[in-house]
């Protein structure tokens, strides 16, 4: 196929995805706006002021960038692994199948719909914290780098999940029992110094304390991982996930029989 | 050039189901070309592979001299596929429906919407191209399937039952439809279970039953094995019944009289006897469809000599 009718191919591929989620904005882009807000309300006003500094800084602070991350991540994988799913499930799926769209495409306008969705949820949320915080940039570069990374390796985890999912059940499995634990323990309320030297060991083999370590830094400056680890994590996961939908989608895992 | 080369195709699913046993078929450049054969015969595995949504365990596609597994890309591009089962997302609208498939193809969009324009007026679908897929008529849906595979205007365009729930007037509108673009040069390959869709159609036709190909043949020359044929004809009452001397005949109703004829007989003579013993000849009709006497023979006849064959 030529370049042109790729590049045709996935604008119409991410055209559609973004028409999706914002054709169900009330169900795509207000319940994080909600979520994030009741989190700056409880943990960041009423109890974050009770808690003290953390890092050098206030604690309605030193959260903000790990909700915009958590919401980042919770909404790049929801949105690919419900959207790919339906696909099968509908059956649409095949229209992509029959035609010669390449594989790559496919991924690059799933993950790309997964990306947009997630990002615009992050603006939405990082909106939502100015009206509780003065929120600092330090190193622009750093968060749209790490939210980027993040977002695209999500939402091609989403996809992954998706193309294993037999029904609507086996796509909330994930992000109820693996996601949100990670999630929640990867360092979006607390640093790390806090635990004990033990579970900082074992908390540094969560990847999500990376992504949200790395987004701080982005922020605040401060990070309980390096920042160059949490890049190269971010681009070996991302080379991995992959590959990974690269080979279940060429050889038709669950799509094809 | 042919438009479609099969050679040795076998697929066998994960539960150890043969579904195609070596099958072997070529459609020539611009045909009608039937395939039929009964439920589980093999006919949507040979179209899902062909389309590329079943993996073939062996053996080779070509589709108009570019290889299915080696120049995938431009085969694909060659075929415009309208499936069994609705695939399309029920919520989209029939514009976007149409507008996506055409860029997945490559299509820019200014083209696309001229050729959305044409072919849903064409197959009456204009006035509903903002609505949902989901509030069309099975027959609307039907139809919208036929208008996003020619979206690329491909060179074959393969039909897998697309008549299948529609009533008789669209059907037929249908029918004309693809006769129009068959001649404007795109091969038809369609599969039905309406045996009279694919007579009145096709020029050429293969039966498939259990993974193999048991006739591939014209339609005329399959039609013309046909010996026998048997008529219906209602009778105006007399209060007799009639005799037919040389045709093996039955009165099945009181005015109904089958009547077996021999093609080389022909009908006159049955008319004749009867207008001599005073019988008027209200109506007639084919007892059964030609085609799904022969297709019924075929089928049977196949499995005999596969029974034959093992024993």
């Amino acid at each position: 196929m030529h370049k042109q009718n790729n590049w045709v191919a996935l604008n119409t591929i991410w055209i559609k995805e973004c028409t999706r989620f914002l054709r169900i904005w009330v169900q795509t882009l207000v319940p994080p706006a909600i979520t994030m807000s009741l989190y700056f309300v409880i943990f960041g006003n009423l109890i974050g002021d009770r808690i003290g500094r953390m890092g050098g800084f206030t604690y309605m602070e030193f959260i903000v960038p790990g909700l915009i991350m958590m919401s980042v991540i919770t909404n790049s994988y929801s949105n690919v692994s419900s959207s790919f799913f339906s696909a099968k499930f509908q059956r649409n799926v095949e229209e992509l199948l029959v035609a010669p769209v390449p594989t790559s495409v496919i991924i690059a306008g799933y993950v790309g719909g997964g990306v947009a969705r997630s990002i615009l949820i992050g603006i939405i949320v990082t909106m939502v914290s100015l009206f509780f915080v003065e929120v600092q940039i330090h190193n622009p570069l750093v968060i749209v780098t790490v939210v980027l990374l993040t977002s695209i390796l999500f939402s091609t985890a989403g996809l992954i999940n998706a193309v294993f999912a037999k029904s609507f059940d086996d796509i909330s499995v994930v992000p109820t029992f693996v996601l949100t634990p990670l999630t929640y323990l990867g360092g979006v309320f607390y640093s790390l110094s806090l635990l004990p030297e033990f579970w900082q060991i074992v908390s540094k083999a969560n990847p999500v304390v990376y992504m949200v370590n790395g987004f701080r830094y982005g922020f605040l400056g401060v990070s309980d991982v390096g920042i160059t680890t949490s890049l190269s994590l971010l681009v070996g996961f991302n080379i991995l996930l992959f590959g990974i939908a690269y080979y279940l989608l060429k050889t038709g895992k669950g799509i094809r029989s | 050039m042919n438009a479609l080369d099969i050679t040795g195709l076998r697929k066998t699913y994960k539960g150890g189901v043969e579904a195609l046993k070596g099958l072997d078929l070529s459609v020539r450049d611009g045909d009608f070309f039937a395939l039929l054969g009964p439920n589980g015969a093999g006919k949507s595995t040979t179209i899902g592979i062909i389309s590329s949504l079943v993996n073939p365990t062996a053996g080779q596609v070509s589709v108009f001299g570019y290889d299915l597994h080696t120049q995938k890309e431009s085969a694909k591009a060659c075929i415009g596929l309208v499936p069994q089962e609705f695939n399309f997302n029920q919520f989209e609208t029939v514009l976007q429906i149409v507008l996506n498939q055409a860029g997945y193809y490559g299509v820019p969009r200014s083209t696309a919407k001229e050729r959305a324009h044409k072919y849903l007026e064409q197959l009456d679908l204009w006035e509903k191209r903002h609505a949902r897929a989901r509030e069309l008529s099975g027959g609307m849906k039907r139809r919208l399937m036929i208008a996003r595979a020619l979206m690329h205007e491909p060179r074959l365009l393969i039909l897998d039952e697309p008549t299948a729930g529609v009533d008789i007037e669209i059907r037929r509108s249908m029918w004309t439809f693809l006769k129009e673009i068959n001649e404007q040069g795109i091969t038809i390959i369609l599969t039905t279970h309406y045996l009279e869709e694919a007579e009145s159609l096709c020029r050429n036709i293969a039966i498939i039953d259990k993974g193999n190909i048991v006739k591939n043949t014209t339609m005329r020359a399959l039609l013309s094995t046909l010996s026998t044929e048997t008529f219906i004809l209602d009778l105006a009452e007399t209060g007799n019944q009639p005799t037919l001397e040389g045709f093996v005949y039955r009165m099945t109703g009181d005015h109904t009289l089958e009547v077996d004829v021999e093609k080389q007989e022909g009908l006159n003579p049955v008319f004749r006897q009867l207008s001599e013993q005073g019988f008027q000849v209200l109506s007639m009709r084919n007892k059964s469809n030609r085609l799904e006497e022969l297709f019924v023979r075929l089928v049977e006849s196949g499995r005999q000599q596969q029974g034959t064959a093992r024993a």
